[in-house]
């Protein structure tokens, strides 16, 4: 009714030529006893009442005057060109691209953006995208049960929550067994992920270790000895990154990461309650045929020019069907065009400072909070730009904060009980020194 | 001489072509008419040093100097080289995405049959409530209490599709087709598990007009795979599902209608043996365009379907996503749906949907997540899913409401047939019956007679400013043309197509080479696919060296 152009003289002409009197006729075929009852639903609203009701809803929400949550989504400033260039309906109302000749938009768009994700983490190859970084890791560690033919998966207790839920409900489909690493948690201890621990819960019938760099409270781990501990059994070592902090941070490749996986919802993408995100995915070429999603390649047609293509099919559902190397089909290709544009937009310089005005900030608040009294970093390892800070009575001010506007970033306690006086901060380069400065009036006054 | 023709001519070598090296005259080849024609170069090729777009404010001296009490980066823990990415100024960024945006085709520049996609039209109303900074700038964290719109619509928006699929409750949570699949299965493992039949039950079945991902999810979930015949009239066969079903099959996984457009006819007796056997029933809806207001599956007595709200319910497709793949599940299967479910912890659900279908908040109504389910599956995603596609399906569901909804499937079967009923004189037509939301044709008189395979006949259709059906597809008919027209393109346009086809029926037997040499108006003619998977050149190369990061602090 809303949308659809057909005028009764227009119904009435496509009956006439099916030879049929109405449109019930066309569903006869359903058996009687399984047609639709009647149903409840409301009825139809002209434009002007659908944003009335969608501005109700959304102004229902109470954003936040001040946040320092973070913990696996960023508010970061998305620039006005990426709106832009995500908002063009020949991107957005397009399809998967199975008509190359009509689609090079679309293909070279995901060619750049599998480039660009080489770049930042230092792979030979990345895919097209993922659901988000929680299904790319966990398809990172099926497909490192099937490169080294063995089902079990370590995983660090300071990989993100979320991301080993998934990781677990994944896993628990073809029945892979997880090993879970635990992470010291006491006040003053690292906060990073033991390698010697890790070595220790190691052996040759685990596929792959996967950590965290920066871990779940923050802290920077010691990649390249976790990466070794994997390697010494033979084991792939996966690593689950944040993208606007590899303008700073060694890329993976370089501590010996033989997958790569992250959520990119810090490169242009609204944190919109939750997605759409875009899962990334790095590896080494020699693992490509093995790699899950959809794959952009170069190419050239028969007068010589250049062209691209969906390639290495023989991969995919549509292809081998029961023996895909995922069911994966629909990815989130428009939020990795935005990952694209935003990455263009920022360019290396912006990238490094979007990462170095949030590790000053972070460190600002920390400085402000301790030398105000109210909180000390919980962990002595080192941070990027969300750190962990120990403060009594932690979950109850964060509440009475939370009342005022103020989100005093994440409290850890829900996910890791021995936290439960810890609260996560994140800072970015949309906060400011009035944001520090409102995080440690209230804090204090919280008292 | 034809536009076509042209064009033809120009493509094989005239000013504004591409160059021997293969990369295109982008430069000299100005917007307008030729805009199809342009090539434009990567990203990575418009970079000069020291360029840029968007800018970042300077830290304050306070913010600088309190940080400097802290720990910076050890050494050991910093990158090497900078990121070569690409430095350009918005202007050079906008021409570039703006550029690439008109290689192609989609729907809103043209129209786009492609069978099992339901490329609706996407409503811009929706984009509008998406870009609502209420909605944008949600943290999926943020306490509860800062969170009720989008709670509150994720319950709303549940509580519709419960009521469109006749299903006991719904998941939000997957973000995709496939992993509403994913999602799905794992519940019905879950449930024979639950049940002490979880290690009996090993086998899946699926129709062989199943979507591929069918089978696929059936192997991520373990499961083994059987293949159960169409019949002659494109059914499933039910003599073949009754003898393969048995105490070993944990589930039938069927698409209805099925991919060739058909509903299934026996769909009570599919349903009745599939339970007797103590399997599930597993819709794929893929297909639910077809059925609003005529078919609900949960009444029917499927236990599980997912959706796909960038199908049926008009969210943008995205160039190939985001998708979004809710799960509507019967009583049996309700403790194991994933968690948390966004849940109405205090008012009278039926007030509250009384209010908001009048568009009024009710006083007193406080939404929540429900973690505390012992049985669930666990997460599927992080978070609660696509949120900015189940915000654009309320506005769709609410724009249409339920009389609209019907129409909606009324108008998409109609245009099906009327498509059937005009092609029949020109192509094959394998199932010769009334169709739902698409209609399967075969090329194979084409192939036969002229040579001309279906694949020719999709490349010309390109020629045409038209996207192809989907080709080849399902896999039990020869050279398939799968076409779904969907309720929103008009009489006109249809009948412009119907044009086409049989231009292009007639085309195929009087100069078939005109066919295969296909297209010849598009940026780039047939690309070598073969070439491109045995040699994969899946990312730019650099010519120049990366540089050191110049950090400033850290």
């Amino acid at each position: 009714m809303a949308y659809t152009p057909h005028t009764d003289p227009d119904r009435a002409a496509m009956l006439a030529a099916i030879g049929v009197a109405s449109v019930d006729d066309l569903f006869a075929d359903i058996p009687e006893r399984v047609r639709a009852g009647e149903w409840d639903l409301p009825a139809p609203m002209a434009e002007q009442e659908v944003r009335a009701e969608l501005s109700r809803l959304a102004s229902a929400n109470r954003i936040p005057q001040v946040s320092f949550l973070g913990y696996g989504a960023y508010r970061h400033l998305v620039p006005s060109v990426v709106s832009e260039v995500v908002g063009r309906a020949e991107f957005s109302t397009a399809y998967t691209p199975y008509q190359p000749e009509v689609s090079q938009g679309t293909l070279q768009s995901i060619y750049e953006f599998q480039s660009l994700i080489c770049e930042l983490t230092g792979m030979e190859v990345a895919t097209a995208s993922h659901y988000d970084g929680a299904t790319a890791t966990a398809e990172a560690a099926l497909m490192a049960c099937r490169l080294t033919r063995r089902d079990r998966v370590a995983v660090s207790a300071a990989v993100h929550p979320e991301v080993r839920r998934v990781l677990a409900t994944y896993c628990s489909g073809p029945g892979i067994e997880i090993v879970e690493i635990a992470v010291d948690l006491a006040q003053d201890a690292s906060g990073q992920t033991d390698p010697a621990a890790a070595a220790a819960a190691l052996d040759t019938s685990v596929a792959c270790l996967i950590a965290q760099q920066p871990n779940a409270f923050g802290v920077l781990e010691p990649m390249a000895e976790l990466g070794g501990a994997a390697h010494a059994v033979g084991a792939q070592f996966v690593a689950v990154v944040e993208p606007t902090s590899l303008a700073v941070l060694q890329a993976p490749a370089d501590y010996g990461a033989d997958i790569v996986a992250a959520e990119g919802q810090p490169l242009g993408i609204p944190m919109a309650f939750g997605g759409p995100w875009v899962g990334l995915m790095a590896a080494r070429m020699g693992s490509v045929r093995q790699m899950p999603g959809r794959l952009v390649g170069a190419t050239r047609d028969a007068a010589g020019r250049k062209g691209y293509v969906l390639t290495l099919q023989a991969r995919e559902q549509h292809i081998r069907r029961e023996k895909a190397a995922s069911n994966i089909c629909t990815n989130q290709a428009l939020c990795a065009l935005a990952a694209t544009a935003y990455l263009t937009a920022v360019g290396p310089a912006g990238l490094r400072e979007v990462a170095e005005l949030g590790m000053t900030q972070a460190r600002h608040a920390v400085t402000a909070l301790r030398r105000a009294g109210l909180a000390e970093r919980r962990f002595s390892g080192p941070y990027a730009s969300e750190v962990a800070v120990t403060l009594p009575d932690a979950r109850r001010r964060h509440a009475a904060l939370a009342e005022q506007g103020i989100v005093a970033g994440a409290p850890l306690g829900r996910d890791y009980p021995e936290l439960d006086d810890t609260l996560l901060l994140a800072a970015t380069e949309l906060t400011t020194d009035a944001d520090v400065e409102r995080l440690v009036s209230a804090l204090a006054a919280s008292r | 001489m034809s536009v076509v023709d042209e064009r033809a001519a120009r493509s094989a070598g005239g000013p504004g072509d591409a160059d021997a090296s293969g990369r295109g005259a982008a430069f000299a080849s100005p917007v307008g008419g030729e805009a199809l024609t342009i090539v434009e170069p990567l990203i990575f090729e418009h970079s000069r040093p020291g360029r840029r777009a968007v800018r970042f404010p300077a830290p304050s001296e306070a913010a600088r100097a309190a940080a400097e009490g802290e720990p910076p980066l050890p050494p050991s823990v910093k990158r090497a080289e900078a990121p070569r990415l690409p430095e350009v100024s918005e202007l050079d960024l906008l021409r570039h995405f703006n550029r690439l945006s008109q290689l192609n085709i989609a729907i809103e520049t043209a129209f786009y049959p492609l069978g099992s996609c339901t490329m609706k039209y996407n409503p811009k109303v929706n984009e509008w409530a998406a870009r609502l900074t209420g909605f944008t700038d949600s943290h999926p964290l943020d306490p509860e209490a800062l969170a009720q719109g989008s709670l509150e619509l994720q319950w709303l928006l549940a509580e519709l599709l419960r009521e469109i699929s006749g299903f006991a409750a719904v998941s939000l949570q997957p973000a995709a087709g496939a992993h509403g699949e994913l999602t799905g299965m794992l519940m019905a493992r879950a449930y024979h598990r639950s049940t002490g039949e979880g290690e009996q039950r090993t086998k899946v079945l699926v129709p062989d007009s199943s979507h591929g991902t069918n089978p696929a999810t059936a192997t991520m979930v373990g499961y083994t795979t059987v293949t159960i015949p169409s019949n002659e009239r494109g059914g499933i066969n039910l003599e073949a599902l009754r003898a393969a079903l048995g105490p070993d099959v944990a589930a039938l996984m069927i698409t209805n209608p099925s991919t060739l457009g058909i509903f299934e006819d026996q769909i009570d007796q599919v349903i009745a043996a599939v339970k007797e056997a103590g399997a599930i029933a597993y819709m794929d809806g893929a297909n639910l365009n077809a059925i609003m207001g005529r078919f609900r599956p949960g009444e029917a007595g499927f236990d599980v379907m997912h959706f796909n709200l960038h199908k049926t319910f008009s969210t943008p497709h995205g160039g190939g996503g985001p998708g979004s793949g809710p799960v509507g599940v019967s009583e049996r299967l309700l403790p194991f749906l994933p968690r948390p479910m966004p849940v109405l912890l205090a008012g009278d659900p039926a007030e509250v949907r009384r209010n908001a279908w009048a568009g009024r908040a009710t006083d007193g109504a406080r939404f929540g997540l429900d973690w505390d389910r012992p049985h669930s599956i666990g997460k599927v995603r992080s978070m609660f899913g696509n949120f900015g596609m189940h915000l654009r399906a309320y506005a769709y569901i609410r724009a249409n409401g339920g009389d609209g909804l019907r129409e909606v499937s009324d108008d998409a079967v109609l245009a099906a047939n009327y498509l059937r009923v005009r092609l029949a004189d020109a192509y094959d037509l394998p199932y010769d019956r009334i169709c739902k939301h698409e209609v399967v044709f075969s090329g194979r008189r084409q192939k036969r007679q002229h040579g001309v395979t279906t694949l020719d006949l999709a490349k010309a259709i390109l020629d045409h400013g038209i996207h192809p059906p989907t080709i080849y597809f399902p896999l039990i008919v020869e050279e398939a043309l799968m076409i779904e027209p969907t309720e929103t393109e008009s009489l006109e346009t249809l009948d412009r197509f119907v044009d086409v086809m049989h231009q292009l029926a007639r085309t195929a037997a009087e100069d078939p080479g005109a066919l295969r040499a296909a297209p010849v108006t598009t940026p780039v003619g047939r690309l070598d696919e073969a070439g491109a998977a045995r040699r994969p050149d899946l990312r730019h190369r650099f010519d120049e060296p990366a540089v050191a990061v110049s950090t400033s602090a850290g």
